[in-house]
């Protein structure tokens, strides 16, 4: 009872962790998805974000709600902006100028913010702390305030992605561009347009995630978006890259296994075990638990 | 004798550094089916593709309608009325048969005319009736031709841009796509018809142009190129 109860508890802390994973891989695999770009500036996105969603509570003193809502508005635009700076103008220059721009967006970014608000790491104030939820039919399992907002604000997010993905008009030509970007031209669908929605609605989406730690850890700083945003790569990978479903897939399982990893062996591991998996995927399977095979296309 | 719908003058294209097309100019009058025709790598995509914004000409004009749409991005060409079926079919293989003709509307917001279209397309492909919300990667080479075909009858163009329809079909299915073509083209929409099976097309063709290596080389009524010695050597097989 008490490993079940233990695999259960831990099973909760993944799920919670994975949501985070899962909504920056989105971003990375929706960008991905249309400019074949692996934008390693998304993990400094969603610190960003957090320190938005950080001043928001903060100094505005804004409720949750409202905070989150400026955090991925402006940080959405902040994406937007960062593409039609950086990567618009080498839209057709080789793919590894565009990545190589993109770790240097990455460090602009980090030491930007850096200058600004200083290395030193922000608390974030406590909240939902007081709030927990215990399953006693489940062993006593708790799930407290902090794990239900994240599960709660993901599940609405990916509610609404999914309605515009699948269901607009806009949601139709991102499939359609990013399938392929030509014939979608072809159809009236202006690419340049959809390159930067797509980059606004990953980078709102990396935002919400940043705010959503900054509670869950209390802690934010500069450089914080590094590991998280390696750890979604690798979610999006797992995933399949360039695959919505995979994102979220990856993201969750890649949670579970970290908090497996740090409840069952040690937590000084967990980041090991992230990046075994991206190895393993690597190896035996490239294309990842959703990609299939595909053939360049020349 | 009123305008050509679409008058090419002189144009150059270039690939990098490759010189595709070479002071090419053409016309398409309104109602016609014209087509180009010439071996492989004479220029014949390019020029299609430049006619719909995927590749700028460097130099010379594209008039349309009396506009100059040289130059002018893909995206905005198809709202000008011309629609292009690229070659190799491209349609959305991950969406569905709907999705994709509703894709070929996209520059359209007259909900009632996009149904009546729809319609059209059903009449003249009834398979794609059957299929429509199959995924579009799972027809097979015709179907998905048919469905090229009808995406880009969706945008309701004047001007159908056809690369090489025949491509990869067996010969029965080849018969029933120029059929189609002579059908879509008697309902009012005029066609330009870029094309490898020689023959087909100038059977169905009011007036042909020979493409080589970047230059036209012959032009005049399909009947007489299809007669002309030259013409049968190079591309009827005698």
């Amino acid at each position: 009872m008490e490993v079940l109860h233990q695999v259960l508890q831990q099973l909760i802390n993944g799920i919670s962790l994975g949501s985070i994973y899962a909504l920056i891989a989105l971003g990375y695999t929706m960008i991905y998805g249309i400019i074949k770009l692996i934008n390693f500036a998304h993990g400094d996105i969603y610190m960003v974000g957090a320190y938005i969603g950080f001043f928001a509570i903060t100094q505005v003193h804004l409720p949750i709600v409202p905070s989150l809502l400026i955090s991925l508005v402006v940080t959405g635009a902040l994406g937007m902006l960062v593409e039609r700076l950086a990567y618009k103008p080498l839209r057709h220059a080789p793919r590894i100028s565009v990545l190589i721009t993109a770790i240097g967006v990455s460090f602009f970014l980090e030491y930007t913010t850096m200058y600004f608000v200083s290395p030193t790491p922000r608390t974030f104030p406590a909240m939902f702390g007081d709030v927990a939820v215990t399953i006693d039919s489940l062993g006593g399992i708790v799930i407290n305030g902090q794990q239900m907002l994240i599960l709660g604000i993901t599940a609405v997010l990916m509610v609404i992605l999914t309605y515009i993905v699948q269901r607009t008009k806009t949601g139709k030509a991102m499939r359609a561009a990013s399938f392929d970007t030509e014939t979608a031209e072809l159809m009236g669908i202006n690419s340049d347009r959809i390159i930067s929605i797509t980059f606004g609605i990953g980078s709102a989406l990396a935002a919400v995630a940043g705010v959503l730690v900054g509670i869950y850890y209390n802690s934010i700083d500069p450089l914080m978006g590094i590991m998280p945003g390696l750890k979604a790569f690798v979610a999006a990978v797992l995933g399949g890259i360039g695959i919505l479903p995979g994102a979220v897939v990856g993201g969750l399982i890649l949670g579970v296994v970290e908090a497996f990893v740090s409840g069952f062996i040690s937590s000084t591991f967990r980041d090991a075990a992230a990046f075994a998996i991206l190895i393993l995927v690597l190896l035996v399977r490239p294309t990842g638990i959703f990609g299939k095979n595909t053939k360049e296309k020349v | 004798m009123a305008e050509p719908m679409l008058k090419i003058d002189n144009i150059d294209v270039y690939y990098g550094a490759i010189h595709a097309l070479k002071g090419i100019s053409l016309e398409v009058n309104q109602g016609e089916i014209v087509t180009l025709i010439g071996a492989n790598g004479a220029g014949k995509s390019t020029t299609l593709r430049t006619i719909s914004g995927l590749l700028k000409p460097k130099n010379g004009s594209i008039a349309f309608m009396g506009k100059n749409i040289a130059g002018v991005p893909a995206h905005q060409i198809v709202r000008e009325g011309i629609s292009q079926v690229p070659e190799g079919r491209r349609v959305f293989a991950e969406m569905t048969v709907m999705e994709n003709l509703d894709l070929g509307a996209f520059v359209r917001k007259d909900k009632d005319g996009i149904q009546k279209d729809l319609k059209k397309v059903f009449e003249l492909f009834p398979r794609l009736e059957e299929r429509k919300n199959q995924s579009a990667g799972t027809l097979s080479g015709g179907e998905q031709q048919m469905l090229a075909m009808g995406r880009a009858l969706m945008s309701r163009p004047k001007l159908l841009l056809l690369d090489e329809p025949s491509m990869g079909l067996a010969p029965l299915l080849i018969k029933e796509i120029f059929h189609i073509i002579e059908d879509i083209n008697k309902s009012g929409t005029t066609v330009l018809l870029v094309e490898q099976n020689a023959n087909m097309a100038l059977s169905i063709a009011n007036r042909a142009y020979v493409l080589e290596t970047g230059r036209i080389t012959l032009s005049g009524p399909a009947g007489e190129l299809a007669a002309s010695e030259d013409v049968r050597k190079a591309y009827l097989g005698g």
